[in-house]
């Protein structure tokens, strides 16, 4: 008798037998698995469950609270949503990597130990950059490669924290870390990579603006919210956090002034939103961390609504840059107004769900007479209109006449669309449905008359001052630099300095060595025919059998990360079905 | 009605949409002089309109240090990381 599901098996698993469907069937079983998936969170009893003995580690499969299926509820909704967006697609391996990785980000969501949590972790590493790579051109494969790069390095990280924490206390369960040892700050920064903390940010907006245009949207949703989870559940209360979240939160809105690419520009907007939540984990406080399960739930959904609209720009149009867009409302008046939904929902307007969220972040800044933080997130609220509900959507739809002439996208991406704006208007003016799955009991009121009009004077004389410079802040075909700049340039750079610099240098050290110790060579010669007769007669031995072995071998390498990649991702997902059973 | 053409007439009717827009700011900072405030933090709560003023603020100074930090340091040519 089976009493739990995982609501990641019918993503992981059933996403492997996609390609077994073809045509209607195939997108009513696309639909069917996150559908499935919801349902199972949504009937899920609170608990722990799927706890398995594995070589000596009790690995939690399954820890149900009320923060966990607060998360897990909007990512199985995303997944749903991004699904039906992604429905016209003929390429069954994104579905695929898409469901992967939706699941895996369920999985690291319930996961009760680190262990567990850490290889749905790497998965949807893994996974996700097939999202990016699908769009096969020449600058996705690079920064698809740059972003799988990172990412290994962040969970090496990871892992290493993880064997710290397990040697020194022999536990790896899941919970607030309370001594500050090395673990605790690996693991740390591990978490704070995937939530794309400046200055482990750039791989976010590297890649996310190369994905394919479905793509995108699953990845708005997944990597950086699990992080924010993996941030509450293990560093509530930490006051670091609380700057970080800050100097992040307004790192976003200085270079989404600057971004061109209009997926670029919502990447940006992803770290400042996220920052939010990650200086409300560093508040702690039940208004703080309540505030950012609230925050993170809607912006889920209506982050989700904007890439969703910004692909449906991109392809019908075929252009992604704020210079070469302007004026096609005419033409897609529906995603216009779609996006908009999403635009005054991000900025926080009464009645849309950043009303009822980010508020309570704030709030709690307030509550902890954090002045500089509760003015500065004010201030990065100003930014999020400004490029999100003001600048984007000027430049792209109204503007001047760019000359594109695009129709409405497919039917199915305008539904997913309309699930999404329905929810965030729909939460915006009934936020007692969000405030029920709140891990903590909510005392907060956001429709005060102090409030509304607090934030409309905001937002509306933020847009007094944009269209005043409304001349300066068109798109430019520039790029900004990012941090991404050390590993992309830097990294060049650095080998050009050892090639000008270190090795003249080490010829130099030659040249003296030889003239000084010139008198030794008769001694010399002799130590050579030791070194070719004995010596080397051993080592070439031993390099014919090794010659030998890696004929064999090689048989099975082909040399591509994609390959390698797929075999790693395999061998998870083996390992993780010999532990579910 | 069609969405496309409330939005046409909307663009159409820039000047109109304009002085409704003053209108409707003006109010915000009107309505702010009435409201009873029970509780508050910080001192600016009490003043009206401060928003407003902040609002404001906030908006241009993120774009004139944006702007700047662009301009002078940040800003390359599109093809700067393919040469």
């Amino acid at each position: 008798m089976i009493d739990w599901v995982h609501p990641s098996f019918f993503l992981i698993f059933g996403a492997l037998l996609i390609p077994l469907f073809k045509g209607r069937v195939q997108q009513f079983y696309v639909v069917l698995l996150p559908a499935l998936s919801l349902l199972t969170v949504m009937l899920m009893e609170p608990g722990v469950h799927g706890v398995v003995n594995f070589l000596g580690f009790e690995l939690i499969f399954g820890r149900a609270d009320k923060l966990s299926l607060a998360f897990a509820y909007v990512f199985s909704s995303a997944a749903l949503i991004g699904a039906i967006y992604a429905l016209h697609v003929k390429d069954v391996s994104q579905h695929v990597a898409a469901f992967v990785y939706a699941g895996s980000s369920l999985g690291a969501t319930f996961a009760g130990d680190f262990l567990t949590l850490f290889v749905f972790w790497e998965l949807m590493a893994f996974a996700s950059v097939w999202l990016i790579w699908s769009r096969r051109v020449k600058a996705s494969i690079e920064a698809g490669y740059r972003y799988l790069l990172v990412h290994a390095v962040g969970g090496v990280v990871l892992l290493a924290g993880i064997i710290i924490l397990y040697v020194t206390t022999g536990s790896i369960r899941f919970d607030a870390l309370q001594v500050r040892d090395a673990a605790f700050y690996l693991i740390l920064i591990g978490f704070l990579l995937n939530a794309a903390v400046p200055p482990l940010h750039a791989w976010l907006t590297d890649a996310y603006p190369e994905a394919t245009v479905t793509g995108a949207v699953f990845l708005s949703a997944f990597t950086t919210k699990t992080a924010v989870y993996a941030l509450i559940r293990a560093y509530p209360g930490t006051e670091v956090l609380i700057w970080m979240g800050t100097i992040m939160a307004l790192y976003g809105v200085v270079f989404a002034v600057l971004a061109n690419d209009i997926r670029r520009l919502l990447g940006y907007h992803i770290i400042s939103q996220v920052g939010y939540m990650v200086a409300a984990v560093g508040m702690g406080t039940a208004l703080a961390i309540n505030g950012a399960v609230a925050h993170a739930f809607t912006h889920i959904l209506y982050k989700g609504l904007l890439f969703m609209g910004a692909g449906a720009v991109i392809q019908m149009t075929g252009r992604s840059k704020l210079s070469e867009l302007g004026g096609i409302y005419r033409y897609m008046p529906v995603t216009f107004v779609l996006y908009m939904i999403g635009g005054f929902s991000i900025s926080a307007f009464p009645l849309f769900s950043g009303f009822v969220s980010k508020s309570m972040e704030v709030s709690a800044a307030a509550d902890l007479h954090l002045t500089w933080i509760w003015l500065l997130l004010t201030l990065a609220s100003a930014g999020t209109f400004l490029h999100t509900g003001l600048k984007l959507p000027y430049f792209t739809f109204l503007g001047d006449d760019c000359g594109a002439r695009p129709t409405e996208p497919p039917r199915n991406m305008l539904v997913a669309m309309g699930i999404a704006a329905f929810l965030c208007v729909f939460i915006g003016v009934y936020p007692d449905w969000l405030y029920n799955m709140l891990p903590h009991e909510v005392d907060y009121h956001p429709y005060t008359a102090t409030h509304v009009v607090w934030a409309l004077q905001i937002l509306l004389f933020t847009g007094l001052g944009f269209f005043m410079l409304v001349k300066h802040l068109g798109g430019s075909p520039k790029i900004s630099l990012d941090l991404d700049w050390f590993y992309r340039k830097g990294a060049g750079l650095f080998m050009q300095f050892v090639y000008r610099v270190v090795v003249p240098v080490e010829d130099w050290f030659i040249q003296v060595y030889r003239s000084v110790f010139r008198g030794n060579l008769a001694l010399g010669i002799k130590g050579l025919w030791l070194d070719k007769n004995v010596i080397d007669g051993a080592v070439n031995a031993i390099a014919a059998v090794v010659v030998r072995c890696a004929g064999a071998l090689r048989q099975v390498q082909t040399g591509q990360l994609q390959h390698y990649a797929m075999v790693m991702v395999g061998s998870l997902l083996i390992l993780s079905l010999y532990s579910l059973f | 009605m069609d969405i496309g053409k409330i939005l046409e007439s909307l663009v159409n009717n820039t000047r109109t949409l304009k002085r409704v827009s003053y209108v409707v700011l003006a109010l915000t900072v009107a309505i702010d002089f009435f409201i009873s405030r029970h509780h508050h933090v910080f001192f600016w709560e009490d003043i009206p309109g401060f928003s407003a003023v902040y609002g404001f603020i906030s908006c241009v100074l993120i774009v004139v240090i944006s702007k700047a930090l662009g301009h002078y340091w940040l800003e390359r040519s599109e093809e700067y990381y393919n040469d």
